[in-house]
């Protein structure tokens, strides 16, 4: 069993490795769409401060839709994946592993990122902190809600704006939680509440969300 | 545990609104070689993908040794291998490498030395470390092929399986064939191309109602 997981993780990442072109857009597209705010909405540090955990997040959010749609499609379009479903193995097995690799893909390089673009928008250093530990709780949400609306809409035509207007609604908890925890911080409310309360919704996307996906996988591969 | 068949009951399967076949019934014993024939979209593929478990049944069941497959799932998944129209080879990687995730994926530990033979005994000696976007169809072919051996499945599934290959492939393909069966493999294959089954115990299926000339 954790020989099959541990296989979906080595050969996601070693695909993204060869071809690291992929992978790079989605983090150029977050710091582009994060630099783009201060260039649309003047440079007042205190209104940068203000509007700057928001428009992480969103950016977070957006980076990472960008790269869900093809989660399973390329290995749908070569055949792979009717091998992996044929496995032995869970299908719900896979869709953890699969979901995994993207968050190993995606969402750590987006941690890294966060904090230079957080200096960007004027925020102190315990709200960049507190940016990072709301990201690295968020940003495995996004990877495993993303594997759900990746399956749902697999080979379907027009399947990435379908995605995007499926899996944006779930996302919503996430981006509260997550930016609210930053602007907390910065108020002096603290910000724990809001991150416990994403740290539940990491826990219940974790036990949900692979299930689901693997149904909407099998359905999808009729 | 009961012998190994696949046996197929009142199997009706639909495409859309369209009923392609109904009441459908056989069965494969070890040894034995399932033709399954049929012109284009005559639903060939469609019975293939119902026997892997892929897609579901409008009526009827799939059985592997006396048991519906939806119930055995995992121990069927471990007895069988499908090969379908696309290869399932990863682009990106080399054939050695497609090998290894295609052993992995099936939880399985991978024997290096046994794929590396395996590719080379398929032809493929001189491409084991260029990736397989450089690789011609046929080649492309020979390695989904070399990870069908490499599982070591009892029953084959196969669809079209000659597709794109030429005639030295084509005849260790029947090579292949032969020495599954013989070894008490079950084989269950489309193709529109001609193939030497001779003495070979072959049961031919056809599906649909538009009849085509006897292969060879």
């Amino acid at each position: 069993m954790h020989r099959f997981l541990l296989a979906v993780l080595r050969r996601d990442l070693t695909l993204a490795a060869r071809r690291r072109g992929d992978w790079l857009i989605a983090q150029f597209f977050f710091v582009m769409v994060a630099s783009l705010f201060p260039l649309g909405v003047g440079p007042e540090p205190a209104m940068l401060a203000r509007i700057g955990p928001g428009v992480l997040w969103v950016a977070a959010t957006l980076a990472s839709l960008l790269s869900l749609s093809r989660l399973f499609a390329d290995d749908h379009r070569d055949g792979s994946l009717e091998h992996m479903i044929l496995s032995p193995e869970p299908t719900v097995l896979l869709v953890l592993g699969k979901s995994l690799a993207h968050w190993l893909i995606y969402g750590i390089p987006l941690l890294l990122i966060a904090p230079v673009l957080g200096l960007q928008f004027n925020l102190p250093w315990d709200a960049i902190l507190v940016l990072e530990f709301s990201l690295l709780l968020g940003t495995p949400i996004l990877s495993l809600l993303g594997g759900v609306g990746a399956a749902l809409t697999l080979g379907l035509r027009g399947g990435g704006v379908l995605l995007t207007l499926l899996i944006l609604p779930l996302y919503v908890p996430a981006l509260i939680f997550g930016a609210g925890a930053v602007d907390g911080v910065m108020a002096g409310t603290g910000a724990e509440a809001h991150l416990s309360l994403l740290g539940a919704f990491l826990v219940l996307s974790l036990m949900i969300a692979p299930w689901i996906a693997a149904a909407a996988l099998r359905v999808s591969m009729e | 545990m009961p012998p190994p068949t696949l046996s197929v009951h009142d199997l009706a399967c639909a495409r859309g609104d369209r009923l392609l076949f109904k009441a459908m019934n056989f069965s494969v014993k070890a040894g034995e070689l399932l033709l399954v024939q049929g012109g284009n979209g005559q639903g060939k593929t469609s019975l293939l993908r119902l026997l892997t478990g892929l897609s579901r049944p409008e009526a009827g069941e799939v059985r592997w040794r006396g048991e519906a497959i939806q119930k055995q799932r995992d121990a069927y998944h471990a007895e069988m291998m499908y090969l379908g129209h696309a290869n399932g080879v990863k682009d990106d990687l080399n054939p050695v490498e497609n090998l290894r995730f295609a052993e992995g994926l099936q939880g399985r530990a991978f024997d290096k030395a046994r794929a590396t033979a395996l590719l080379e005994r398929l032809g493929l000696g001189r491409c084991l470390d260029l990736p397989c976007r450089v690789l011609s169809f046929g080649q492309r072919r020979r390695v989904a092929l070399a990870a069908l051996l490499l599982a070591g499945a009892r029953l084959w599934i196969l669809d079209e399986p000659l597709t794109g290959l030429d005639v030295h492939a084509v005849a260790l393909m029947e090579g292949l064939i032969r020495d599954h069966l013989a070894g008490g493999g079950l084989v269950v294959a489309t193709t529109h191309q001609a193939l030497n089954l001779e003495g070979l115990p072959v049961q031919r299926l056809l599906v649909g109602h538009v009849a085509i000339p006897e292969l060879a």
